[in-house]
């Protein structure tokens, strides 16, 4: 649950919310902020016709502005209405943004979140992570969850905002491979179980085995975005280190593939190193034992890549820099840049080498971009992608199916917008595997299981729009193709783009998708080569059935012809079989066996799996809808799709 | 013609090899010349279709262990029906084939295809293997008496053509033992049971003094080897009279006179090279005015392939015209197209007329 451990107090900042809007997929817009040390929105009337002090607009100016001078008298009535919102109150309404949008999404997001905050913590302190979660039900669509890790656990200090504070966090400034990222996760979901049942979420973390554990009780209040400390102790607890939250909130819980056991399941599938205990609402306990002892690489943090920089993001590292000009702050706080590149952006861009940060203006700054588009560039370091490895994938999915076949891929780093990424690829064919339906594809995005938007993704994308025909699978037009395979794709980033906050969908960037397509043509032509083996095997045990068909016949027909013996013609038979055998060669044995996996575990495959899926998104409460952020033939076009779409 | 007894021989021989083959690991192989116009040529002096000499290896592999087999029980049905001197109709050796399990034929055609390979890979003739056609061989009357045996006695059997009144002598599958005694000038040998009908009610044969063989349609190979022998024996012209299509021309006359490319191997007995074409010539439908029909697809196609591919043709700059006017034209006539200047106007005017004009022929 920690956002931020190890007591490093310098690197937790609160994240102001027009650097929020360089890197997120949020349109600014819709939401822009001229002060970019306070995270204030203020409101602005834009709709004249509107009356609703419930229609409330985001706008970059702090002054309202009449648009028209006949509505002059109409928008001073307006203005006694408006004030400023706190990004706490924006995403209180907005909740569906961060994968609140219903009660069984709530309680996977909630858990979700928790986890990714535990695992982060645990590999940044190179700790072998053991994560163990509850889920209690406490009436009808009330739950209590309990997450705890075997982490760093978390300064005193810090808790309060880590907890209680949206975008608070350590992650969103860093470029570094991690899960976490603009620190609004466990704040929101803090925020959501407050929300739905006033209840305060209580932390226990310990940061020393000698010392207590901290005990908080906490609320936000939103109107600030401040945490609110409703209760404040220490206590004793069994752990060495470690924390843990523990959230009361209104969820449904239901199995099937976007339920908390699938998603428990495959991030053990993809965290070979994990343990996980889980304790379902109903039934056993569940032991998601590590495969491996061995941790992933530490991951490097890097500094930005000029490419990946936009004018917002530059503007505010040039007023933060510790440089004494521009050249310097180029060269040391970004990646690949020396003293020849800088100079040469310098140049491209019109400025002197010794213009002081702080008086760089915004069309400087422009100029500035500009000249960096215009520099060759060495592309960043990609050493700081932790790959899984396809053996440790291949294994994983091994463990999930009993196939007949499986494939993997690790590619090599590639670069988008100045950002590293790298794809992984695991396919698994046949077996056990439904045969008559599509793919199924299971996404992961820095080592968490992707479980909700499947058609809005990259990956879906770039799965699609291959021609798996040539791989020997079912395929009509650029749906999915059909047959019984699984295949895994990873994306791993030091910045994962997703297309919303709720991190369920990766953004259509070109370079990404490409590279998600190499690495899936690349198991699909290896799918291809059994495939073809197998077919191939096939036929000749057809042939050679045929070929034993009619063999007798002919020794029978030479026996009546030259008036053999019976022991005459059984030489021949015996020769004519030696003889097939001898051109045809061995056959390879290519059919399943079902116990040739040893990794499979089918208690483990069935986790999650016991119930029939429940169709999502219908018990969406339109919480978001009174605010009126999009115009509104956007937001019934997107209402109506969720309708008829549901999500996934 | 080769004799029974070697018949026997070249099977056993031919199953021996195979044996033989299998016995010390070689892969076992069946060759038989390739059945088709690509490997004839037109041999002008004996006036028949040759064969060039391409020759079909079958080796035993997964794709032809059916066929083989086939072969094989086939083969061994054949040296069964000469041992024990009875016959199969083609038809029956395909039924024979139903007690062979798995290597059963599914349709005559494919029986009657091995057989086929077996006579091209002996250079025998299907009669000899013991098989024979399943219709008979075609109506004979006229000025002719057949000297046959009696199946019983073996006694000498003379069979006058003159005394079937509206009947007619049915050719047998096997010609070969068959003499014959005859002062007629020609044989017309016509296309349709129809023409043949109406000739012999009206004895056209006496007034011509010829002697009138029907093939309703393609001639069978008894059919073709009766017509030869009779042309040879009695040193006589054959006349052919067909519909004025490249069916008749092509597929009748021209397998009649020269032999076909699907049974090479046989043709030197079979052809007729004696043969004429006596009508319904494309002139004769411009000279006589008569109906016709549009020719089909399969009709224009079925000439392009022997401008193209028929050494015959090739040989006939006539032919080649006559083909090509025709397809012009794009029309046909049936034989029966004459009714329309009166029934009777074929033995009346058009064959008096085209028997006394040679250069209304086609050769």
């Amino acid at each position: 649950m920690e956002k931020k451990e190890k007591g490093d107090k310098g690197a937790e900042k609160t994240v102001s919310l027009d650097s929020f809007t360089d890197k997120s997929s949020i349109d600014a817009s819709k939401i822009t902020i001229k002060d970019i040390n306070n995270p204030i929105i203020k409101p602005v009337n834009k709709s004249s016709t509107s009356t609703s002090n419930s229609q409330t607009q985001l706008s970059n100016n702090s002054e309202i502005k009449p648009e028209k001078s006949s509505a002059n008298a109409k928008a001073h009535e307006l203005a006694k209405s408006q004030r400023e919102i706190s990004i706490a109150e924006f995403f209180e309404k907005n909740r569906h943004l961060l994968g609140f949008d219903n009660k069984r999404k709530s309680l996977l997001t909630t858990i979700k979140e928790a986890v990714d905050n535990s695992l982060d913590a645990c590999e940044e302190s190179d700790i072998l992570p053991e994560i163990v979660v509850e889920v209690i039900e406490m009436g009808t669509d009330r739950f209590r969850i309990v997450v705890e890790d075997n982490g760093p656990g978390i300064v005193e200090k810090q808790i309060p905002k880590i907890f209680a504070k949206l975008l608070y966090g350590s992650k969103f400034h860093k470029l570094k491979m991690q899960r976490g990222q603009q620190g609004i996760g466990i704040s929101a979901a803090v925020m959501y179980s407050q929300l739905t049942t006033g209840k305060s979420t209580k932390i226990l973390s310990k940061i020393h085995p000698s010392e207590p554990a901290n005990y908080f009780e906490l609320k936000i209040n939103t109107q600030k975005n401040e945490p609110e400390i409703i209760a404040k102790g220490t206590k004793e607890w069994h752990k060495d280190t470690g924390t843990r939250v523990e959230l009361e909130l209104e969820a449904s819980y239901t199995k099937g593939s976007q339920s908390v056991d699938e998603y428990l399941k495959q991030t053990a599938i993809i965290n070979p190193h994990v343990t996980i205990i889980y304790q379902p609402p109903k039934g056993e306990q569940i032991m998601l034992v590590r495969a491996t002892d061995q941790k992933p690489k530490q991951a490097h943090e890097i500094k930005p890549h000029p490419y990946g920089v936009e004018i917002g993001m530059l503007i505010k590292m040039l007023s933060n820099t510790t440089a004494k000009n521009v050249k310097q702050c180029l060269m040391q706080d970004f990646s690949r840049v020396g003293d020849k590149t800088a100079e040469e952006i310098l140049e491209n861009s019109s400025m002197l080498s010794n213009t002081k940060p702080g008086d760089v203006s915004r069309d400087m700054a422009e100029k500035l971009i500009e000249g960096i588009r215009r520099t060759k560039i060495m592309m960043p370091p990609t050493d700081c992608i932790v790959p899984i490895g396809s053996e440790l994938l291949e294994k994983g999915l091994k463990k999930e199916v009993n196939a007949e076949f499986y494939a993997s891929v690790s590619r090599s780093p590639d670069v988008y917008r100045g950002n590293p990424f790298l794809i992984e690829a695991a396919i698994a064919y046949g077996g056990t595997l439904p045969k008559d339906s599509s793919m199924n594809i299971m996404r992961f995005a820095n080592r968490v299981p992707l479980l909700y938007q499947q058609g809005a993704c990259a990956v879906s994308e770039a799965v699609s729009s291959t021609n798996w025909k040539q791989y020997g699978l079912q395929q009509s037009g650029s749906n999915m193709p059909q047959g019984p395979v699984v295949l895994v794709v990873h994306v791993a980033s030091v910045w994962v783009p997703f297309t919303s906050e709720a991190k369920e969908a990766i953004a259509h960037y070109p370079e990404m998708i490409k590279e998600i397509k190499l690495a899936v043509q690349e198991v699909g032509r290896e799918l291809y080569k059994y495939l073809s083996k197998k077919r191939r095997v096939g036929d000749e045990l057809k042939k050679r059935s045929y070929i034993e068909l009619y063999m007798p016949h002919i020794s029978d027909a030479l026996k009546e012809i030259l008036s053999l013996t019976d022991s005459q013609k059984k030489d021949i038979e015996d020769k004519l079989s030696i003889l097939m055998e001898k051109t045809r060669g061995k056959l390879e044995d290519m059919s399943f066996d079902p116990n040739k996996n040893e990794e499979y575990d089918e208690d483990f495959a069935n986790i999650g799996k016991e119930e029939e899926e429940e169709q999502e998104g219908n018990d969406y409460d339109g919480y978001g809808e009174t605010i009126e952020e999009k115009d509104s033939s956007k937001k019934k076009s997107k209402k109506k799709s969720k309708d008829v779409e549901g999500d996934e | 013609m080769i004799i029974v007894a070697d018949v026997i021989k070249k099977i056993k021989g031919t199953a021996e090899g195979i044996r033989q083959d299998v016995l010390q690991g070689r892969k076992a192989e069946l060759e038989a010349p390739v059945r088709s116009l690509n490997n004839v040529f037109y041999n002008e002096k004996d006036g028949y279709f040759e064969l060039k000499g391409q020759i079909k290896k079958r080796t035993l592999t997964a794709n032809t262990v059916k066929t083989f087999a086939q072969t094989l029980r086939v083969m061994a049905l054949s040296k069964n029906l000469i041992e024990t001197v009875d016959i199969a109709t083609k038809r029956e050796a395909y039924y024979v084939s139903k007690n062979w399990g798995e290597a059963r034929f599914s349709e005559q055609p494919e029986s009657d295809a091995v057989m086929d390979d077996i006579e091209a890979m002996f250079g025998v003739n299907r009669e000899q293997l013991g098989f024979i056609a399943d219709e008979h061989g075609g109506s004979v009357a006229g000025e002719l008496i057949v000297v046959d045996k009696d199946p019983n006695t073996g006694k000498e059997l003379k069979i006058d053509c003159t005394k079937f009144g509206s009947g007619s002598y049915s050719i047998p599958s096997d010609v070969e033992h068959l003499r014959f005694e005859t002062k007629a000038k020609f044989v017309l040998a016509i296309e349709t049971q129809g023409m043949f009908e109406r000739l012999n009610k009206h004895t056209y044969w006496k007034k011509a003094n010829c002697i009138l063989v029907s093939m309703s349609g393609v001639p069978t190979r008894a059919c073709r080897r009766f017509i030869r022998r009779l042309s040879d024996e009695a040193n006589i012209d054959v006349f052919v009279f067909t519909d004025g299509d490249p069916y008749g021309f092509l597929n009748i006359y021209r397998t009649l006179k020269v032999g076909s490319g699907n049974a090479a191997h046989i043709n030197e007995f079979f052809c007729v090279p004696r043969a004429k074409f006596l009508g319904i010539t494309p002139r004769d439908i411009e000279e006589y005015k008569l109906p016709t029909h549009p020719l089909k697809d399969v009709d224009n196609k079925r000439i392009k392939d022997g401008l193209k591919n028929d050494p015959f043709v090739h040989r006939y700059k006539s032919w080649q015209v006559a083909l090509k006017e025709l397809m012009q034209k794009g029309k046909r006539a049936e034989q029966q197209a004459l009714a329309k200047h009166g029934l009777n106007f074929v033995i009346s005017n058009y064959l008096p007329e085209k028997l006394k004009d040679p250069k209304s022929w086609l050769e």
